[in-house]
């Protein structure tokens, strides 16, 4: 009797407490309803990377029609009014459609696998939360074809510009806008459950890849941030429809009260779209610097401070709006603060680069342009941070340069970064190396070309979001054009590449695609199964697949 | 007077760097260059110093704070490059296995400290020196209409609307002319006029949406908030034009309302204003006055072009589903003319329409009333004359 017990506990401890034979050798439904229906958080994860990309290809031809635009003095091809809707939509689509779900994606994607999860803990909310991605973005860019035009009041959408003088498709907008944050909300929930429940028994939350642990932290600032814009675009509903005037001085509104809670949301924000990228970065530069990560436990501290800090220093983006002197001290300093642990992030990427033995296949080396061009981003992001300098820089080119610095070169780039360096365990194939070396090369000198010469701009005096231009600017812009197209077409390259990597490229040799690569991630095949960890991995190899802890101690 | 000498020293040296990089960049860059329209166009780089002492505050300060930027840029790319040549596996480097120092850690976490603090500093001066509006020795409100600014000199019996220019418009659509601009988009109609060496205080509001005025030769952007006022304040120090934009998009022609300020020596500026205030008084005057249909034409034509036709089109055609046309609209074409004035004068609550009995004279809102009746397609028949406005206020 007693040994029939051992025996069936055995049994229950080897297949993870759960039927093994219920779903052991299962794949994927054939079929396309299978995309529809899917639960699986490998087959989500590619849904949200395909959308992003598909929204990444539409906010980029809009960003074609506004530097085909400005290419030259005078208006050449658009209507000033169309012209606005472009900025503003090329603005919501890149934010809200590409670059936050393409981080969505690589969540659902690594944390299971890199925690040694079998699936995120709520499936099928998963699956909603990206549905619901695809309906609003539709919505959004349905608006360009109603009377009146799309939203054109810059992604900002600052009150009353946005309210008393938009167009009629404004409503549509604030619907889209809610169904996104609805979207990203789930999506949130659904990491913070997956990582505190959902990991290895035997992997602290110390032990878990850095990766991981951005996300954890970017997934409260989601929480924390996206019911704020919802009670923005709220207040904006019923000020154009309801009678109310939150945002109206005649009705005893207050117009700047719009933009306090707009950066409220907005500042947590940008650190939504830049602490994933900081992940991404800190696991592939140990893989090819081989060597772990320096300082991992100051990279946590850092990120939460990165994170606590962005909810308290929304008021940089108002500098001009009329702050007492006060405020705008307070503001500048607590925001320049916010350079320290960015700062120590650097030095510790910096350091686990040296002395080690490197190499520079395709994901090092976009990671190595996310540290070097975001650092400048950064560099710019702290002039910007000084209050009495803002005045000359504010809503110029020169902002302009900085955001797409961190946002292009920053967040894009990793996630490039990522889709390189995750691919060939994604599909079990490898992408041409060679292709894409010269498509890094290719798109990394182009950006620059692009988003370079409009620091000048900016400091030259070209304001943001106008269609023309006086003659002194027309030199940078032109050049800026040039880069700008050149990057828009590396873009078709990238496509192609992956496109064949999926459908043709080798099998990959060896055990993994990466010979230095640790992590559970590539436990899991060569080619990541359907279903990952039938048994949850074990204490040994979780510090065996460390990518920080040193593994002298462990062999 | 007091100014930072280190950093007045700084500043030149830069400037002259970076008028060497500017010529480098020009012979560099002349691929580019080759367009006809493109070789008159300066290569701006950097700031102004400008011509106020907080823009020269400002000027020393971005350059201060961009200097350390690229002190520390060198340092980190620096060891980043080293590390990327020699620490390659292919040049047979082992690698090391260290991962952890707290004393590191702390020394890049209070270092940037250290210089953040140092960086604030002058920061907070120029801060507080900017935001000493009181004490001035005159006053212009500033008011942001879609499209085009508004000067009151509260000091003065001076108040004028300053415009994009008929130049600018005309070289907006003919490229040739364009190519020969000299100031394109940065000219206007009524320019801004202001004497040197005076204190002046500059109160910013907005009649619709949030604009915002920017002089930056002046070290002066402010925002313009519809129901609000914010201030600024500048002493000019050297006689000259001074061009600036609106840098907050407020719609449509966010790009076409540009500023424009005449620094004078005192005396010219005295003798402007009273030129001003007189011609100012015989304008309010003949606006009274009944004309006859042709003069309320020709001046109706040019009243619509300046104020109507950016949002109603040079057509009368509107945007649909923004603008409402004026050609065949029902209000305009309705022989009572109540509607028609009453929208004229208190513009329509909730939309973009602005109320112009506020911004135009009687003679001017009669002869716009007119004109739209009487062309853009319209051929409604009546006349209104300065009296029935002056009846309907």
């Amino acid at each position: 009797m007693s040994t029939t017990t051992t025996d069936l506990q055995d049994e229950i401890e080897k297949t993870g407490g759960h039927d093994h034979h219920d779903d052991h050798h299962h794949g994927p439904e054939p079929g396309l309803l299978r995309w529809v229906k899917t639960t699986n958080h490998k087959d989500i994860g590619t849904l949200y990377i395909w959308f992003a990309f598909a929204m990444l290809l539409i906010g980029g031809a809009m960003a074609m029609v506004i530097r085909a635009e400005l290419f030259q003095p005078g208006l050449q091809l658009v209507e000033p009014q169309f012209f606005n809707q472009m900025t503003t939509l090329h603005g919501l689509i890149m934010v809200f459609g590409a670059i936050m779900p393409a981080f969505v994606g690589l969540a659902n994607w690594q944390i299971p696998l890199m925690i040694g999860a079998k699936d995120m803990a709520l499936p099928r909310m998963n699956n909603w939360s990206f549905w619901i991605l695809p309906f609003a973005g539709t919505m959004l860019l349905s608006t360009l074809f109603m009377q009146g035009g799309g939203p054109a009041f810059g992604w900002t959408f600052y009150a009353p510009l946005s309210t008393t003088f938009a167009p009629d498709s404004t409503d549509f907008f604030i619907f889209a806008v809610h169904m996104l944050g609805f979207s990203s909300i789930m999506g949130a929930i659904n990491v913070i459950a997956t990582i505190l429940n959902m990991r290895a028994p035997d992997m602290k939350l110390m032990d878990m890849p850095l990766f991981v642990w951005t996300w954890l932290i970017t997934a409260f600032l989601l929480i924390a941030a996206m019911p704020v814009l919802a009670g923005a675009v709220t207040m904006m509903l019923t000020d154009r429809n309801f009678g109310t005037s939150f945002f109206d001085a005649a009705g005893g509104g207050d117009p700047v009260m719009f933009q306090h809670i707009f950066w409220f949301f907005g500042h947590p924000e940008v650190y939504i779209m830049i602490l994933p990228a900081f992940g991404v970065v800190s696991q592939i530069i140990p893989t090819f610097a081989r060597k772990p990560l320096f300082g991992y436990s100051s990279m946590v501290y850092a990120t939460a401070a990165i994170a606590l800090l962005s909810f308290i220093v929304w008021g940089h983006h108002m500098f001009l709006v009329g702050m007492p002197i006060a405020g705008q001290l307070y503001f500048m300093y607590a925001t320049i603060l916010i350079s320290v642990p960015t700062g120590v992030k650097v030095f510790n990427w910096v350091t686990t680069m040296w002395r080690g033995s490197m190499t520079f296949e395709t994901p090092m080396l976009w990671a190595v342009a996310f540290v070097i061009l975001f650092t400048i981003g950064g560099f710019s992001g702290l002039m910007l941070g000084i209050a009495p300098a803002d005045i000359q820089y504010h809503d110029t080119y020169f902002v302009v340069a900085h955001f797409h610095y961190v946002l292009v070169t920053g967040a894009l780039f990793s996630i490039i970064a990522a889709v390189f360096y995750w691919l060939p365990m994604w599909c079990g194939r490898m992408y041409n190396e060679k292709l894409a070396q010269i498509h890094f090369w290719w798109a990394v000198i182009s950006v620059n070309i692009l988003f370079f010469p409009q620091h000048f701009l900016g400091l030259a005096g070209m304001p943001r979001r106008i269609p023309d231009y006086s003659l002194q600017f027309a030199d940078f812009n032109m050049i800026s054009s040039i880069g700008g197209f050149a990057f828009g077409l590396s873009f078709i390259m990238l496509t192609y590449i992956i496109v064949d990597c999926i459908r043709n490229g080798e099998p990959v040799k060896g055990e993994r695609a990466w010979e230095s690569a640790r992590g559970l991630e590539w436990t899991q095949g060569v080619k990541a199964e359907y279903h990952s960890f039938e048994e949850a991995p074990s204490r040994a190899s979780i510090l065996a697949e460390s990518s920080h802890i040193s593994q002298e101690g462990h062999h | 007077m007091p100014k930072n000498t280190f950093y007045r020293q700084l500043s030149i040296a830069v400037v002259a760097m970076f008028k060497r990089v500017s010529n480098f960049h020009k012979v560099y860059l002349l691929p580019f260059l080759l367009t006809p329209q493109l070789a008159f166009a300066e290569l701006g780089l950097n700031l102004p110093e400008g011509v106020t002492s907080v823009s020269r505050d400002i000027y020393s300060l971005h350059m201060l704070i961009f200097w350390i930027c690229v002190a520390i840029a060198v340092l980190v790319f620096g060891a980043m490059i080293w590390s990327m040549i020699f620490h390659r596996k292919s040049r047979g480097a082992v690698a090391s296995n260290f991962h952890e120092s707290t004393k590191i850690e702390l020394a890049w976490t209070i270092i940037p400290f250290i210089i953040l603090v140092l960086m604030a500093i002058p920061a907070t001066k120029v801060m507080v020196a900017l935001e000493k509006t009181d004490e001035a020795d005159m006053t212009v409100k500033i008011t942001g209409y879609q499209w085009k600014w508004q000067y009151e000199y509260l000091d003065n019996d001076v108040s004028f609307f300053s415009n994009l220019s008929e130049k600018n418009r005309k070289e907006m659509e003919d490229p040739e002319a364009r190519a020969k601009a000299e100031n394109y988009l940065l000219e206007v109609d009524n320019p801004l006029v202001l004497p040197v060496g005076k204190k002046i205080r500059f109160l910013m509001t907005s009649n619709d949406v949030i604009h915002s005025w920017w002089v930056r030769d002046f070290g002066v952007k402010q925002d313009a908030n519809p129901g609000y006022i914010n201030d600024a304040w500048a002493t000019i120090e050297e006689p000259g034009t001074y061009r600036g934009q609106c840098t907050e998009l407020c719609g449509k022609d966010h790009g076409f309302m540009p500023v424009v300020v005449v620094a004078k020596p005192q005396a010219e500026y005295d003798a402007w204003v009273v030129e001003q205030e007189a011609k100012q008084k015989a304008e309010a005057e003949a606006a009274s006055q009944t004309k006859t249909e042709e003069e309320l034409m020709v001046q109706g034509q040019k009243v619509y072009s300046g104020n109507c036709a950016a949002c109603h089109g040079a057509t009368g055609a509107g945007v649909p589903g923004v603008f409402p046309a004026i050609t065949g609209s029902s209000i305009v074409n309705n022989p009572d003319t109540t509607d028609h004035i009453n929208i004229l004068l208190n513009g329509v609550a909730g939309s973009a329409m602005q109320a112009f009995g506020k911004q135009l004279n009687d003679g001017d809102i009669a002869s716009v009333i007119t004109y739209q009746r009487n062309a853009l397609g319209n051929s409604e028949g009546t006349i209104v004359q300065p009296t029935d406005i002056k009846a309907a206020r």
